[in-house]
């Protein structure tokens, strides 16, 4: 059955032609000889992106942020940054009469005599956790296919800069109308800054402009919630689409797609479309969750009082992981002369955010370190075929998760009905041997996944189809998968373990140029690379090829005209009828 | 797992000439296949008319928006649907359903219609060319020799020097004024010799009988509720939030045999009645949730378990120090009262902390 392709749709007969210039072109002319747009867009009109559906991520961050502004921007009319003190009168009637800052009433405001306030209030708090979650698995994808490498490093980091400045946004952000919760947010906060050697107090004095809580502290997060992170961050993402663009998105290896071209939709009209009706998606996704999940009621918190608490109290789910980290401490101090050194707080909430950030910030130039490799790389790679890189990231993952569970120990205590001592010793212990553990179970396990890869194109795919043989024994048939399919397992680079100079020569002499770091690099290098399995030879395909043949020879015969393995997705369809076609 | 190690190794591999060349040649990209809407009219029809038919039901959910906005009430709405009110869940849902539709709209057009034909561009390496690099250079170059930045130190040095002496103090300076010293600020609280221990929310004082054993009270310095003869109140605003922030305390009553007293504090309690700061030690929250049994108190941010029998020891969590006792008396009239300020600044660790 051929395709009648005299009937294909006018979408895809692209043959375009210049046409007489309208009044549009008109408009354009005006508008390139002043600003010469023609030159510019010439390129990018029809710039090729490739298509998957994991690079979307980074587009719903990309969304939310816009979401963000248009919410945020809305809330900003009604909203009164200040810590003067009021009496409420609005319409929530449990809070009248209650003396609160002006701050907090006009949240209730918001929330309760404003037409639509609350749903922007709420849409506004869920863009926001949507734009952190989202940059975070954004962040989890990249690293895990290899997309930060040469060229992409820098992009990397204004990434992790985006993601940093992201959840100092949410944590100003949920401080402004504070409530009893917040307030108890900012409280700590305080104490983590008085923890800090030498500066500490002047810090807090100078924060809150005196002891804590002030009457300044709201306005101050305020200038930094709405202007100045909002600036910088609008920055950096730009910087990051640039810098995108001017790169190129990373590919998936595949039939036809290399590290020397792009193979995708053109910018003009399907990208746009997609994207574009990808932002009403995510708008509209946040307007849902906005309408039907109620989400930080501050009402029910009630105004902030520094003698007042929640049980439970517990800041947003992005800043849980230090929260953790602050709970399992032991409660250590040092007292060095008439100086007192909080370690307790100082290490878990100053010290520790600090280090994963620059770990986070520094794990491209580190691998790139280790590897050696100082080439391009535009086409991504399975996180199989990284093991090492896979579970180093897989380990800070399972260091952060635990972290995660530990902020929240007195509500695993509750719910599953354990003892918050036994948890919180546990997890002392679990967040050093857990990552370890996670290391070597996903290296393993990706090596694992690598040999199957060498077994598919080997020996074949698994058939289904069982077969036994005269002396009763049964085994399985492979069927060879086709071209494109072992193309696309064996289209990645073998791993080249460094040469090792490090050694000492025949009469004991070092090797000139390899010092001490260079010999540790060596050893990284070996342990990066050195249980990974290469894909095999175009010799042994070809041997294993061989030996099948001669396998299928001896079935020959044996198979049912039909075996059913027409559509198992192994075998083009072109001879089967196309769905909905008639001819 | 050592002696293994290297085992996959290319550079072990026999035959490793070979190693370069790909062992599966590029097939290229698979020809483009039609879809439906490409080669069936009626399904383009179909197609087309899928697409109008989202964008028409986006302009219905914008209309019932905006009926939603003027015919529902608002106002106080905790007790109708989940506690958000009937407005903000129309509001919700006619805005999510009029963004939806056009979003799944313009994404089924470039689906079904739009030309599918995958395109290929050529990459272009990130860096410049080589004579850009050098002609860039060599302008650089140019520039800076006929600056003479190299060739003239003092005007390079005065002026590096004039810009570190600007940028160092200025910022500083400006800054200055965000906030007061410390001082001793911190060690002090509104505490003082005589002061009655009052309930925190009604403001009364408190007679040792009013306590049972193992009650816990959260109270506050009468100071803080002090007022002039007009009944203004003489602590208000900022200064009411910073004494209150320091100066809540807990008062307890335990069986008196049970309390083990810390050293020179026998005579801080009044019949079994102790009394703590309520500020943790650790970070500062006020710690709330007390077990009359143990005599423990733990605080809800982070878990710090201190015991009140036995000053406020800390038996489990992170904070380090027992939180600062508040000496008690009676006084004439049989009320609690302070004997003084706390003996300790209270509230988290601070670097000059010992040094009061």
């Amino acid at each position: 059955m051929t395709i009648d392709t005299s009937k294909v749709a006018d979408s895809n007969k692209s043959a375009a032609t210049a046409r007489k210039p309208g009044k549009l072109g008109a408009v354009g002319t005006w508008a390139d000889d002043r600003l010469g747009l023609a030159t510019a867009m010439r390129k990018q009109v029809r710039k090729v992106f490739p298509d998957h559906w994991s690079f979307m991520l980074g587009e719903i961050a990309l969304w939310s942020f816009v979401v963000l502004l248009l919410t945020g921007t809305f809330l900003t009319l009604w909203f009164k940054p200040s810590m003067a003190e009021v009496t409420y009168m609005g319409s929530y009637d449990q809070l009248r009469g209650i003396h609160m800052s002006d701050a907090f009433a006009s949240t209730l405001n918001i929330s309760f005599d404003v037409r639509g306030g609350l749903l922007m209030r709420q849409m506004h708090h869920w863009a926001a956790m949507l734009f952190i979650a989202s940059m975070m698995v954004h962040m989890m994808r990249v690293f895990f296919t290899g997309a930060f490498r040469k060229p992409r490093e820098l992009n990397w980091v204004i990434g992790c800069l985006l993601l940093l400045l992201g959840t100092l946004e949410g944590f100003t952000g949920y401080s402004l109308p504070d409530d009893l919760l917040s307030g108890t947010g900012v409280r700590a906060a305080d104490g983590f800054v008085k923890s800090m050697p030498v500066v500490g107090t002047y810090m807090s004095f100078f924060l809150f402009g005196g002891e804590f809580p002030g009457d300044v502290i709201i306005p101050r997060l305020y200038v930094a919630h709405v202007l100045l992170l909002p600036g910088i961050l609008l920055a950096l993402i730009a910087a990051h689409m640039l810098l995108l663009v001017y790169h190129k998105h990373t590919q998936w290896p595949g039939p036809g797609r290399t590290e020397q071209n792009v193979v995708g939709y053109p910018l003009l009209p399907v990208y746009a479309a997609k994207a574009g009706g990808f932002f009403f998606i995510v708008f509209g996704v946040t307007a849902f969750m906005g309408g039907l999940l109620g989400i930080n009621p501050v009402w029910k918190y009630g105004p902030y009082d520094p003698s007042k608490v929640t049980a439970g109290s517990q800041p947003d789910w992005y800043m849980g992981w230090p929260d953790g980290a602050l709970r399992i401490m032991p409660g250590w101090e040092s007292h060095i002369g008439p100086f007192t050194m909080p370690w307790n707080v100082f290490l878990p909430i100053i010290v520790l955010p600090g280090l994963a950030f620059t770990i986070l910030l520094l794990l491209p130039f580190i691998e790139a370190w280790i590897t050696g490799d100082k080439r391009n790389h535009h086409l991504l790679q399975r996180p199989r075929n990284a093991p090492t890189r896979t579970a180093v990231f897989v380990a800070l993952m399972t260091f952060y998760g635990l972290m995660w569970a530990a902020g929240g120990n007195d509500i695993i205590a509750i719910v599953l009905g354990f003892s918050i001592n036994q948890i919180t010793y546990f997890m002392r212990a679990a967040v050093f041997i857990g990552p370890v553990i996670a290391f070597i179970i996903t290296r393993r396990w990706c090596i694992s996944l690598q040999r199957a890869d060498n077994d598919k194109l080997l020996h074949g795919y698994e058939s289904g189809v069982i077969m036994r043989s005269a002396e009763g024994g049964y085994t399985e048939r492979h069927l060879p998968i086709d071209g494109g399919r072992a193309y696309t397992l064996t289209a990645r680079d073998r791993d080249e373990v460094a040469a090792s100079r490090g050694e000492t020569d025949a009469n004991g002499v070092a090797a000139p140029g390899t010092g001490r770091i260079e010999k540790l690099r060596l050893r990284l290098n070996r342990g990066w690379y050195g249980h990974n399995v290469q894909k095999p030879t175009r010799e042994e395909l070809e041997e294993a090829h061989h030996h099948a043949e001669h396998e299928h020879e001896l079935q020959a015969g044996l198979d049912h005209p039909a075996d059913g393995h027409q559509f198992d997705g192994h075998h083009t369809v072109e001879e089967e009828a196309l769905r909905g076609g008639k001819n | 797992m050592t002696s293994h190690e290297g085992e996959n190794l290319p550079e072990k591999r026999p035959g490793s000439g070979e190693l370069t060349a790909d062992p599966v040649s590029d097939p290229g990209l698979p020809a483009h296949t039609w879809r439906p809407t490409d080669v069936d009219a009626r399904a383009e029809k179909r197609a087309e008319r899928q697409i109008a038919a989202m964008f028409g039901l986006s302009a219905v959910c914008t209309v019932l928006f905006v009926v939603s906005y003027f015919t529902l009430e608002i106002g106080e709405v905790t007790t109708t649907i989940g506690g958000l009110g009937a407005s903000t869940v129309a509001l919700g849902l006619s805005l999510a359903g009029a963004l939806l539709f056009i979003g799944i709209g313009i994404i089924q057009w470039a689906r079904k219609l739009m030309a599918d034909h995958e395109m290929i561009e050529m990459r272009h390496p990130a860096s410049s060319s080589p004579e850009d690099r050098e002609a860039t250079v060599a302008a650089l170059n140019t520039g800076i020799e006929e600056s003479g930045i190299g060739r003239r130190p003092l005007v390079r040095n005065s002026l590096l020097g004039a810009l570190g002496v600007l940028a160092l103090p200025v910022p500083v300076v400006l800054l200055r004024d965000l906030g007061p010293l410390p001082g001793d600020a911190l060690t002090k609280t509104i505490w003082s010799e005589g002061m009655r221990v009052v309930r925190d929310v009604t403001g009364t004082p408190i007679r040792a009988q009013d306590l049972q054993v193992g009650d816990l009270v959260n109270a506050e310095p009468a100071a803080i509720f002090e007022t002039d003869e007009e009944g203004e109140p003489l602590v208000e605003g900022v200064e009411l939030h910073v004494a209150k922030s320091k100066a809540a305390v807990v008062l307890v009553r335990m069986e008196p045999d049970d309390i083990v007293h810390g050293e020179g504090r026998e005579d801080w309690a009044v019949d079994g009645i102790l009394c703590y700061s309520k500020i943790c030690t650790h970070v500062g929250c006020p710690i709330s949730l007390y077990e009359r049994t143990t005599h423990h108190v733990l605080c809800p941010c982070h878990q710090s378990t201190f015991d009140l029998a036995d000053s406020a020891r800390v038996v489990f969590g992170p904070a380090a120090r027992p939180l600062p006792q508040l000496p008690l008396a009676v006084d004439s009239e049989g009320y609690l009262v302070a004997q003084s300020d706390f003996d300790e600044p209270v509230g988290p660790s601070y670097w000059e902390r010992d040094s009061r």
